[in-house]
């Protein structure tokens, strides 16, 4: 039987010609990923193996993100903790404050992810470098611990799901919209346990930072992974950022979905995630008057150059709207750098909003932006749950960066093409 | 291996930020996490919890973040077992690699209320709802889950084997 992009990348990696879904294999990683959240439980449990040294020091990835700089003196330890390990095991990509990044924008600017690659992380945005054509996941911190010591990982070979885009969005239209549209669509475990499989001649119209973006919330519909056929966009954006070796691997012609989904990408609207499931989710035509206290503009998920650029092509020349806070997170300083000279942080901080150095921040409740008892955010970031950004009785909106912007603009959720 | 408990019934889609939220995450000390357990969706839980009482929800349990702080805050409560319509992935794999029984019943979570005492039997997969007479199966796990379960997690099964060896780590 044909295979599909993900069991293709998996048998290759488990040494095996064929693979069918339901399987259980053990697979060599090319990458394992952990944060100062996930790593100092991984780091334990690494320890308690009682491995002297990492499988392949080039293969191991530290990114202290969620609470740094470090936001109290319990995350300075965790940090230190990380810190550490990472010196005693020579990790070669650790990063610090300073060089680090949002690891969900930096991994892949530093080159660490490129197609064909099998990688898991101890988060679950890790999805996120399948929009490379790479098999990537999220597991927890034991997964971690046992990928670092052995360097491989067991799997469950999933089924998958296919969605064809065609068609070119509309404008302010942007891969966030499209796939809180896909999640809304299927609901929050609708690609439970499965692969998403994303081709079609949709895909040349959707640039990789709105690929990045649709891989990053393919567990917010349950899935395994999310992956991309790899395009000439793809290899530009390989060929600029890795020197790595890569694979490209294509589903074969009688590879089994267990669904097919064609996406008209011209049909689909702003789209907002509406309290408390990112599959909650309505048109920006039915959002109605939705008051907010806070704008959050940035994250794993829409933290890259092309969403600050479409945030601050809104915000120039206008004002947020007295009252309302909004900030913005550039997802690595790399991008800090670039939106600087392009004079996208001039036209933010000019507006009234505010810029942040890249940190996951408010969006799961950490720092930099929590929200009091009673206050809404829109955000660009990717869950809703009850307080998952402050208090349990506030609320999140979850939007494109576009809709983000102009609703700082208005104070309320609101269409950019209305502005 | 058996478990016996009070049944803490939810619905479906409790994510790990209710299991566990955020601002807790700065320590990884089962005991302080056991002590948050459940906060943002049951305020009372981690009152009420006995050592072996059992939790029983609908579908996509654990849904969210990887963060296995949330099974462990679980496992570290005092409860004995999850009984659920189905799991979320990366929660159900942290469950199976720090030793936290799970189940997978449908019937059985349409068959149980909050309150009632059930008991389960993992070598058989038999859940039994004690306070209304009534049993159901549930799903069993693949061989080398039941080990790691065995080994009590996925680092002791791992230093079980020889390092060395050319015998696979996980025995697949």
């Amino acid at each position: 039987m044909g295979m599909t992009m993900s069991q293709k990348i998996l048998a290759a990696h488990a040494g095996l010609k064929n693979v069918e879904p339901g399987q259980l294999i053990e697979a060599d990683l090319d990458l394992v990923l952990g944060n100062d959240i996930t790593a100092p439980v991984a780091v334990k449990e690494f320890e308690r193996t009682g491995c002297k040294a990492v499988f392949d020091k080039n293969k191991v990835a530290l990114v202290p993100d969620h609470f740094t700089p470090n936001k109290d003196i319990k995350a300075a330890e965790q940090c230190k903790l990380l810190r550490e390990f990472a010196r005693n095991m020579d990790v070669k990509n650790y990063f610090e404050v300073g060089e680090m990044g949002i690891e969900h924008c930096l991994i892949p600017e530093k080159g660490l992810a490129v197609p064909g690659d099998l990688i898991i992380g101890a988060d679950s945005h890790t999805c996120t470098y399948g929009a490379l054509g790479a098999f990537s996941t999220g597991v927890g911190s034991t997964d971690m611990a046992a990928g670092m010591a052995t360097g491989k990982c067991w799997f469950k070979v999933p089924m998958a799901i296919k969605f064809v885009l065609r068609g070119k969005p509309q404008r302010w239209v942007s891969g966030k919209d499209v796939i809180l549209y896909i999640i809304g669509m299927i609901g929050v475990a609708g690609a439970l346990y499965k692969s998403m499989e994303f081709m079609g001649d949709g895909l040349g119209h959707l640039s990789m930072d709105d690929r990045f973006t649709m891989a990053n919330m393919a567990i917010e519909a349950g899935a395994k992974n999310g992956i991309f056929m790899v395009d000439d966009q793809t290899l530009d954006y390989v060929k600029k950022h890795s020197t790595k070796p890569y694979k490209i691997y294509e589903p074969d012609s009688d590879a089994e979905y267990e669904r097919v989904y064609e996406i008209d990408l011209s049909k689909i609207r702003p789209t907002v995630a509406f309290p408390h499931l990112p599959g909650n989710t309505r048109t920006i035509d039915d959002v109605g008057e939705v008051h907010v206290d806070q704008v959050v503009i940035g994250s794993c998920t829409n933290g890259r150059i092309s969403d600050l650029r479409v945030a601050a092509g809104i915000l120039k020349g206008r004002k947020v709207k007295k009252g309302i806070r909004c900030i913005v997170f550039p997802g690595t300083q790399n991008i800090y750098l670039e939106a600087l000279k392009e004079g996208l942080i001039t036209d933010l901080v000019e507006s009234g909003a505010v810029v942040s150095t890249p940190t996951c921040g408010p969006c799961l409740g950490g720092h930099m932006g929590i929200l009091a008892k009673g206050e809404r955010a829109v955000s660009t970031t990717n869950r809703n749950f009850v307080g998952r950004m402050g208090h349990t009785e506030s609320e999140v909106y979850l939007a494109s960066p576009a809709v983000a912007a102009a609703s700082a603009v208005t104070g309320k959720i609101t269409d950019p093409g209305a502005l | 291996m058996k478990a016996k408990g009070k049944v803490f019934k939810y619905n479906d889609n409790v994510d790990t930020d209710v299991i566990i939220p955020a601002r807790y995450l700065n320590t990884s000390d089962p005991k302080e996490l056991a002590s948050h357990c459940m906060e943002d969706i049951d305020k009372e839980f981690v009152k009420n919890v006995k050592q072996g009482d059992i939790i029983v929800a609908g579908k996509n349990f654990g849904c969210g973040s990887s963060r296995e702080h949330a099974p462990i805050a679980i496992k570290a409560s005092g409860v004995s077992c999850v009984i659920a319509a189905n799991f979320a992935r990366i929660f159900y794999r942290n469950s199976i690699n720090i030793g936290l029984p799970i189940l997978e019943c449908e019937a059985a979570v349409n068959g149980i209320e909050a309150g009632d005492e059930a008991e389960v039997d993992f070598d058989s997969g038999v859940i039994r709802n004690l306070t209304r007479g009534t049993a159901f199966k549930a799903q069993a796990y693949p061989e080398f889950m039941k080990k790691i379960m065995a080994a009590q997690g996925l680092v002791n099964y791992i230093k079980a084997k020889d390092a060395k060896s050319e015998e696979k780590p996980y025995g697949l």
